[in-house]
């Protein structure tokens, strides 16, 4: 009955783009997740795609496509973070949040001093319905290049997550890894600039990868399952935001959210359910319930050492 | 033994600092020759877990050069010839690899750019697991291990490098006499297969079971190494235990002395 009502976004071609462009950025985003989430680089995430904003704009300004300015900003608040915290006492969260909010704030301050012109909320929440074709390349370009590097590094990346002194240690350049990581991060995110915006980056950038974890205890199946979590949710929030008409980026996020609510409470090994019911099991093997009857148990007595202060030292 | 004169690793007058301005080693000298295993004794806080940090250049020496079979420590472990058990592991249990995928970390830096395992890799990861026994658990996840296995698995990935000198950094510590033993029994194994061997630890009881060599490390320096039956002296080892001998001191005087 409804399926003329389903099938009618398809008709338009900017739907068709708008679609595509999503589930390339849920790849690329779902793939680099996976390193961030175990790398622990969220709060990372986060700052690299509030300190794009000042970029974006100068890129506006400069007519340049806007991946050049944000990536540069991008790249500029990582080394700002590193370098301030390899010279002072303060905690690195604490570096990561103060560099970002200032990158963010003059960002601001630039979008209220420049004309009404630019649209505030396209920069801030992403318009992937209103793609021109400009951006539509940068898009892709910047997202290929983020994937290919990422998936081709993707053994040395992961054994310099896990265990940067055994990477050393076998000869490899952390320093290196450690940049190639964060600048794919800074890629990653200007790729998804224009279909989530800014605030809701980060979102992409952790929410595949957490879902994958609490399925799977495979690093090769945890990319397959974030890249699936990711283009799934890519497509059913564009899908679902043309009815809506509009805030597609949420919409997009919004799925990712519910399909970590429903890996935290079914997952197999890791979710709720399952762990409540091993807990259950183990609890009744322990007390006896049904299990085989246990063997009597030796009873030991205290015993009295004869020379004394042996036991010490 | 043509091995045993080559040099396998060479520390000469290393001192390091961990940016701060105190030393944590000060004019180090030690020498481990091919083929043979040098046991490094001291107090906790002497210097031995800097002492290995420095070989494998993660503390760059203030003063001093290390050289491994003749090289410099870096194009030492691009050619694969170092392999290090730190003291403890400092990794995250929860991370999705599974017992068997970290023992191939041990091959990495031996694949080609793609990183892709080929036979060779495939056979030499389940050698290493059969000789530390943890074939059965090979493809749990690492967090899914008790401390002594951990420590096993850890082995098994230096033992997947094939290295011809290994840094074992206290591998008796907190691990059960069984697993003691057979950590012991392999390294008369890697030993006879002509690796040299460098290996801190407290057990001085077995020392002379597996050293060819020992090495006294206080107060952030090698006071003196050489030749095991000749460095394991009543004297030697008060110096390095400040004023008594461990392994010397009669245990009834000890007894007597307390109150
Ligand atoms: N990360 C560190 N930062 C600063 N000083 C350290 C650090 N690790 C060890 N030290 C200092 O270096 C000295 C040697 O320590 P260490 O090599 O760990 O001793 P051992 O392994 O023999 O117990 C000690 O005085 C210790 O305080
Ligand atoms: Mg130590």
């Amino acid at each position: 009955m409804n399926l003329e009502l389903l099938l009618e976004p398809l008709q338009y071609d900017f739907m068709t783009r708008a679609l595509l462009v999503s589930a390339l950025v849920g790849t690329v985003c779902a793939v680099l997740s996976c390193f961030v989430i175990l790398k622990g680089w969220s709060l990372m995430g986060d700052a690299v795609s509030h300190a794009v904003l000042p970029g974006v704009v100068i890129s506006y300004l400069l007519g340049l496509p806007f991946v050049i300015g944000a990536f540069a900003f991008g790249l500029l608040s990582v080394s700002a973070i590193g370098f301030i915290q390899s010279r002072s006492r303060v905690k690195e969260d604490t570096v990561i949040g103060v560099v970002f909010t200032a990158l963010f704030a003059l960002g601001l301050v630039m979008i209220s001093k420049i004309s009404s012109e630019v649209h505030l909320s396209h920069i801030l929440f992403g318009d992937v319905l209103g793609i021109g074709d400009s951006e539509l390349w940068q898009t892709v370009i910047a997202g290929a290049i983020a994937l290919i590097v990422t998936l081709l590094l993707r053994k040395d990346l992961l054994l310099y997550v896990f265990d940067p002194t055994h990477a050393r240690s076998i000869g490899l350049n952390t320093g290196v890894l450690n940049y190639v990581l964060l600048t794919m991060l800074a890629l990653t995110i200007v790729t998804a600039l224009q279909t989530v915006g800014v605030i809701l980056v980060v979102a992409m950038l952790i929410t595949p990868g957490a879902t994958a974890y609490l399925l799977t205890d495979k690093f090769s199946k945890m990319l397959w399952i974030a890249v699936a979590c990711g283009i799934l949710s890519a497509v059913i929030g564009t899908y679902g935001s043309y009815f809506l008409d509009g805030a597609t980026g949420a919409c997009i996020v919004l799925v990712q959210s519910i399909l970590f609510v429903l890996a935290f409470i079914f997952a197999p090994k890791h979710g709720q359910i399952a762990r409540r019911r091993q807990q259950m099991a183990e609890r009744a093997d322990e007390l006896g319930e049904g299990g085989p009857p246990t063997a009597p148990r030796p009873v030991l007595t205290r015993v009295r050492t004869s020379s004394k202060g042996q036991a010490s030292d | 033994m043509s091995q045993n004169t080559v040099i396998a690793l060479d520390v000469k007058d290393v001192s390091v600092a961990y940016g701060g301005g105190r030393l944590s080693l000060r004019q180090a000298n030690l020498e481990v020759r091919g083929g043979s295993v040098c046991g490094l004794v001291g107090m906790n806080g002497a210097g031995k877990s800097t002492l290995f940090k420095t070989v494998m250049g993660f503390l760059p020496p203030l003063r001093g050069t290390v050289q491994v079979f003749g090289q410099p420590v870096i194009r030492a472990q691009k050619a694969g010839l170092i392999a290090y058990v730190p003291q403890s592991e400092d990794v995250d249990w929860n991370f999705p690899v599974s017992v068997r995928e970290v023992v191939m970390m041990g091959r990495q830096g031996k694949m080609n750019w793609l990183r892709r395992p080929n036979a060779v890799d495939h056979t030499m990861v389940d050698e290493s697991l059969e000789r530390v026994g943890m074939n059965a658990f090979a493809e749990r996840q690492i967090g899914e291990l008790s401390g002594g296995q951990r420590k096993r698995a850890f082995l098994a990935r230096a033992l997947a490098q094939d290295g011809r000198l290994l840094l074992l950094d206290e591998p008796f510590g907190g691990v059960d006499v069984g697993t003691s033993e057979a950590i012991i029994n392999l390294m008369g194994e890697l030993r006879r297969e002509g690796r040299a061997m460098l290996v801190s630890t407290h057990d001085l009881g077995t020392l002379e079971t597996f050293c060819d060599e020992v090495a006294l490390i206080a107060d952030r320096t090698v006071l003196l190494y050489g030749p095991t039956a000749e460095v394991l002296t009543a004297e030697n080892l008060a110096a390095t235990f400040g004023g008594r001998s461990p392994l010397h001191a009669p245990a009834a005087k000890k007894l007597e002395a307390r109150p």
